[in-house]
């Protein structure tokens, strides 16, 4: 059986359902497990203390801000070829998970930044960056909702969302370069990013990605399926109100 | 094509078309950053490239809901959906037409504004190199905004949350190369990148401008 | 070449409107549509025009021969009426003006700026821009909209001109416009049946 087969919105919502509760399981597990091990498992840092333990939200959710971009785009593509409804509202259900994923890691990156860094805030390429994909996502959700017609509303996204890829792309190395031409290299580094992790770090923070991702993916089954309701409560009543 | 590019040129120039507003609030923007930030040369210096880049760039927004919105709704879009001229070849018409009356203006005036914020003087010819190369771009990503946006009611704050993160590659290397001008340092790195993004979204961007507009009018 | 069209389904937002519609056009002949508010005429119209794709079916003899019109005209308040007529005509590759000014009785009114014309005097101004668009097939909803008898009756020229000359039109309306000569459509009976099942982008879900 073709995997496209689960575009349709009934046996989507089927195997969605025989799904999530193994999805919710699996990451609560992951992340409850992980964030124990994380915090009271492992040593603290020795240069760090123990503010290093930030990480294990902090990097987490950074990928996933990521991810759920990176869906969206695949699954904006899947509907512009392929004009699978779910694929669309799977990338409508990402956008809002996406944004609070972004929102949580530059909020923990902004506590974690508070006592390494001496503030809250440093225009640092990679934070610069998060902050303009949580634009990107406000643009994306805010296209979404101003369109009234579903289908043309799915349409504008998808564009929206191929042309903000690229440009988003640009702006990471936009950020990169302004910020080296200001500071001449000697930004603030962020720690995660280039130092290696010690594998007593490193195995309960996998275990929170793991789990992060999961929960991503439990999220995002149940806001498509709660999109996918939407619409067909909206087809009901508009095929009622031309009975009527 | 030419007689589309007359028609805007043309509208915008007669009452009620708008030219000059964006220039008008390039003025006003650059006249209240002293008062925000205070008077002293040093410090406007320092800071005279990017606030005129910026500038130039909220200017340029403020006229981008106009662009095709009016079109929209006397029907015009419609008309030109069903004309022989390609959609991608009358957007690029209509986004030529944006900046030679919102973004030329502007680039021709940012020297002068630049005497009001203390610009080194090494900066004035980069800074106008930089707008000149960097303008048309805001011009074409604000068209392809323009278009995702047009059967939308009350787009217009919509259009600005939608096409603002798209102008920051453009801002960082055209602000960038403004300010290594006015430092007196190498600007053709940026001015270079500068080029390269405004080359690639005229080239490019017209395409996605048409067919949103298309989805749009469906 | 006939405007010909076969089984064409549509729909508007989502839900069907008209299936099974087939009909063809013959130049030199006119064909109105009729049907009550919402039947999908506008649908119909804009999808032979190319600016909506139908859900299935076949338009033959549309692309790039279509002239369209619709409420609005396309004509902008701030150039005169000539300037208005001259740049439609330019856009579909056309010159002369005059012909269109003198079927409408424009004129007297040709160095006016559009703006202050009275809603009637646009009217003809938006369907003289018809005869500067050189294509032969035109495509009208509502035409008469605010048009006086006079008026109407130039437009029953116009069309019956346009027709002489080989071209054909398909026009959506819901008065009498004097042309006797004219078939006439009710496009009620292909109402997509309730709950019909033809594509729409809603059936997904249902």
């Amino acid at each position: 059986m073709s995997i496209w087969s689960y575009a349709n919105p009934v046996k989507f919502l089927g195997l969605s359902a025989k799904v999530q509760p193994f999805l919710w399981g699996a990451s609560a597990i992951c992340v409850v497990g992980g964030l124990i091990w994380g915090f009271f498992g492992t040593p603290d840092d020795f240069r760090q203390g123990s503010t290093v333990k930030i990480i294990y939200l902090h990097v987490p959710a950074a990928l996933m801000a990521i991810n759920a971009w990176f869906m969206m785009l695949v699954t904006s593509l899947i509907w512009l070829i392929r004009r699978h409804h779910v694929s669309a509202l799977a990338a409508k259900a990402a956008a809002p998970v996406g944004v609070v994923m972004t929102l949580i890691a530059l909020v923990t990156g902004a506590i974690w930044g508070q006592p390494m860094w001496g503030t809250w805030w440093a225009w640092d390429p990679r934070l610069t960056s998060f902050l303009i994909l949580f634009l990107f996502y406000l643009g994306y959700i805010a296209l979404w909702e101003a369109v009234e017609d579903p289908d043309t509303a799915a349409d504008l996204t998808s564009i929206l969302c191929l042309v903000g890829s690229v440009f988003a792309v640009l702006s990471r190395y936009a950020v990169q370069f302004w910020n080296q031409g200001l500071h001449q290299g000697t930004s603030i580094p962020v720690a995660t990013g280039g130092r290696s992790v010690a594998d007593v770090f490193f195995y309960p923070l996998l275990m929170c990605m793991v789990g992060f991702g999961l929960l991503f993916l439990a999220l995002v089954l149940y806001r498509t399926g709660t999109e996918i309701r939407l619409r067909r409560a909206a087809a009901l009543r508009a095929r009622a109100g031309r009975a009527a | 094509m030419i007689a589309l590019l007359r028609r805007d040129l043309t509208l915008a120039l007669r009452a009620g078309g708008g030219f000059g507003l964006g220039l008008a609030f390039f003025l006003i923007v650059t006249v209240l950053v002293p008062f925000g930030v205070g008077p002293q040369a040093a410090t406007l210096s320092v800071i005279a490239p990017g606030i005129l880049w910026i500038g130039a760039l909220l200017a340029c927004l403020l006229s981008l809901d106009r662009l095709l919105a009016l079109d929209y709704e006397d029907g015009t879009l419609d008309l030109l959906a069903t004309a022989p001229l390609p959609l991608e070849a009358a957007l690029s018409i209509k986004a030529l037409a944006h900046w030679l009356t919102t973004g030329l203006p502007l680039v021709l005036a940012a020297p002068v504004l630049g005497i009001l914020l203390s610009l080194p003087g090494p900066g004035y010819l980069w800074l106008v190199v930089s707008l000149a190369l960097g303008t048309p771009a805001l011009s074409v990503i604000g068209t392809f905004g323009a278009a995702l946006t047009v059967g939308i009611k009350r787009g217009g704050l919509l259009l600005s949350l939608l096409v603002l993160p798209l102008y920051v590659p453009t801002l960082i290397f055209g602000a960038e190369a403004a300010r290594r001008g006015a430092l007196g340092q190498d600007p053709s790195t940026s001015l270079l990148l500068l080029a390269g993004i405004t080359l690639a979204t005229i080239a490019l961007m017209p395409f996605a401008s048409a067919a949103v507009l298309r989805m749009g009018l469906r | 070449m006939p405007l010909s069209i076969h089984d064409l389904t549509l729909a508007r937002g989502g839900v069907p409107v008209l299936t099974g519609v087939s009909l063809s056009l013959q130049p030199g002949r006119a064909l109105i549509l009729r049907g009550p508010n919402g039947s999908g005429k506008t649908t119909l119209l804009r999808t032979i025009a190319g600016l909506a794709p139908p859900l299935s079916g076949t338009i033959e003899g549309a692309e790039d021969r279509v002239a369209y019109a619709a409420h609005a005209d396309g004509l902008k308040a701030m150039l005169s009426v000539t300037e208005n007529l001259t740049f439609w005509a330019s856009v579909f590759g056309q010159i002369d003006i005059n012909v269109a000014l003198e079927a409408y009785d424009l004129h007297a009114l040709k160095d006016r700026l559009a703006g202050t014309l009275s809603a009637g005097q646009k009217r003809r101004l938006g369907l003289a821009r018809l005869l500067v668009t050189g294509r032969p097939v035109w495509v009208l909803d509502e035409p008469t909209v605010s048009l006086d008898a006079q008026a109407v009756a130039m437009f029953a020229a116009a069309v019956r001109g346009h027709l002489e000359g080989g071209g054909s039109a398909l026009i959506a309306t819901h008065i009498d416009l004097g042309l006797s000569e004219a078939d006439v459509l009710d496009i009620s009976p292909f109402r997509a049946a309730d709950g019909a099942l033809v594509g729409a982008s809603d059936e997904a879900f249902l």
